[in-house]
């Protein structure tokens, strides 16, 4: 912190602050009727909408259900990019052959926007699941693997030197010195995936889904409902943080468990 | 056997494109189940010696062999304690003086047996499920120490391990591992800069001057030691104000300040 610490009363009061001018200067956008109230709804207009999709469905399910399809191709697509790039990057960090074999094609291929990979999605697996969560997985897995990679190769050389002195396998090596003291940076690379993924997923849905928010947007966008497109942004906003805060309980959690 | 060999022993770094000669003709013997010490300015060498015979590094001539074996990589028949401790900080202490245990391939029943014998040796009680955060420096070194004797290494190897902690509480690590030594006679290999520290733990003193690093001299303390007695003393006071105690150690200040030793170069 570059200043001293707000009292929680003052940090509640800017940030309502903050929130109501946002606010206010939609709200004054819309009435002034820069554009007609379908292509720039008020603040009201989309929380009305927003309430009407939780009950009615649209282009084929409620919001909610539109949701929960969404979150399972992420939490699909993140599980997949978390089961491969923790493995991957303590063992490129432990063995520098794979290292040497990994990186170069890794590298190759961790500048494509995850976007990019949809018209391979496309063909790939038609709308199945298959697509959103390839696209995923491109958007997620980066920040995991390097993550990983520099918190393993970052550890404090005299663990190390200790565990090698007590006689640890290559795997005890890896899982019981590498992982737990790559835990801090792998957790802060889980927050920054989990964002970019959640970020992903809904431009993959807008082209190779036939359910899901990003779907839903799509739709609403073909009937010109503005409303229900904001709706689903309102909606990709406040699953996004909520993915956001949990994962950030988590970080917050073992910090204090290692007693910092 | 377990003795310590350095045989021929010479350790040169490259630097800057020249080359930089840390250590030079170094023989050493260190016996089964001697206690000797290193002592000697810093950076001269005396740390590399010790991080050969653990298998850290390497000579760059001749060998360093611990019980006739030639080392080449570390383990747990070569016990280190660190002066940083080096202990897991996300392993609790039993955890900790578990972990080569496991390497070592030990039941269950006789590494708990193992463990709580030195936990109760080192004044460790209550804290087995506490982690290293939590404790004070001279707890954890203690911890470091039971983890390696929980070994049973053929070699102990310390590095100024208790350079890091304040002066009284340095004052009772050094009585308490006296006492372990006596009790748990081993090989130990111990680095200090602190003369006082090595006349009053070691068998033998082996003074190195620095710039190259070599062997100035090697002095027999034990003789001295049994001869007056130290041992009979509890307190380590008790045995620096002992005459011959007092005399050792102006003899190794003197060794270490005459000109060569690369100690007035600071």
């Amino acid at each position: 912190m570059l200043q001293a610490r707000l009292a929680p009363s003052r940090t509640a009061a800017l940030s309502a602050a903050g929130a109501a001018a946002f606010l206010g200067l939609w709200s004054v956008a819309a009435l002034a009727g820069i554009t007609s109230r379908d292509f720039l709804p008020a603040p009201w207009d989309v929380a009305e909408r927003f309430a009407q999709l939780v009950v009615e469905p649209f282009a084929g399910y409620t919001l909610l259900q539109h949701l929960l399809s969404s979150f399972q191709r992420f939490a699909t697509g993140f599980v997949l990019a978390v089961v491969v790039g923790i493995p991957l990057g303590l063992l490129m960090a432990w063995f520098r052959w794979i290292d040497r074999i990994v990186s170069p094609a890794f590298d190759a291929v961790r500048f494509v926007a995850p976007i990019a990979w949809v018209p391979f999605a496309a063909l790939w697996f038609g709308t199945g699941i298959g697509g959103p969560v390839l696209i995923i997985f491109m958007g997620a897995f980066p920040p995991v693997l390097i993550n990983t990679y520099r918190g393993a190769k970052n550890v404090d050389r005299k663990y190390v030197e200790a565990a090698q002195m007590l006689g640890a396998s290559h795997l005890r090596a890896m899982t019981q010195v590498l992982l737990p003291a790559a835990v801090p940076s792998i957790v802060a690379g889980l927050r920054i995936s989990a964002g970019l993924g959640w970020q992903s997923l809904v431009g993959a849905e807008l082209i190779v889904a036939s359910s899901g928010v990003g779907y839903l947007m799509v739709k609403g966008q073909a009937s010109v409902s503005t409303a229900t497109v904001m709706s689903g942004m309102v909606a990709i906003g406040m699953v996004g943080i909520a993915i956001d805060v949990a994962l950030r309980r988590v970080q917050q959690h073992i910090e204090t468990r290692r007693g910092h | 056997m377990a003795s310590i060999s350095f045989s021929g022993v010479e350790r040169v770094f490259r630097q800057n494109g020249q080359d930089f000669v840390a250590l030079k003709d170094v023989n050493l013997v260190v016996h089964d189940r001697e206690f000797v010490a290193i002592v000697g300015p810093s950076g001269c060498g005396k740390t590399t010696c010790m991080r050969m015979a653990a298998g850290l590094e390497h000579p760059s001539t001749g060998t360093v062999s611990v019980g006739d074996k030639v080392v080449t990589r570390p383990g747990p028949d070569r016990a280190v304690v660190f002066q940083a401790f080096a202990l897991f900080p996300w392993k609790t202490v039993w955890d900790n003086v578990d972990f080569g245990l496991v390497s070592l391939g030990i039941a269950p029943a006789e590494r708990k047996r193992r463990i709580e014998h030195y936990i109760g040796l080192m004044g460790l009680q209550g804290y087995e499920q506490a982690y290293p955060h939590q404790l004070s420096g001279g707890m954890q070194q203690r911890v470091a120490i039971a983890r390696a004797y929980v070994l049973d290494p053929q070699v102990l190897l310390m590095d100024e391990p208790f350079g890091a902690l304040d002066a009284q509480t340095r004052v009772v690590m050094q009585e308490e591992l006296v006492r372990l030594a006596r009790r748990h006679p081993r090989t130990v290999l111990f680095i200090t800069h602190a003369v006082e520290e090595a006349v009053y733990l070691a068998d033998r003193i082996v003074v190195m001057t620095g710039r190259p690093g070599t062997i100035r001299e090697i002095i027999d303390v034990k003789t001295i030691r049994q001869a007056e007695n130290w041992d009979q003393h509890n307190r380590i006071e008790d045995v620096m104000d002992q005459p011959s105690f007092v005399h050792l150690r102006s003899h190794v200040w003197k060794l270490l300040r005459s000109p060569g030793t690369g100690a007035d170069v600071h």
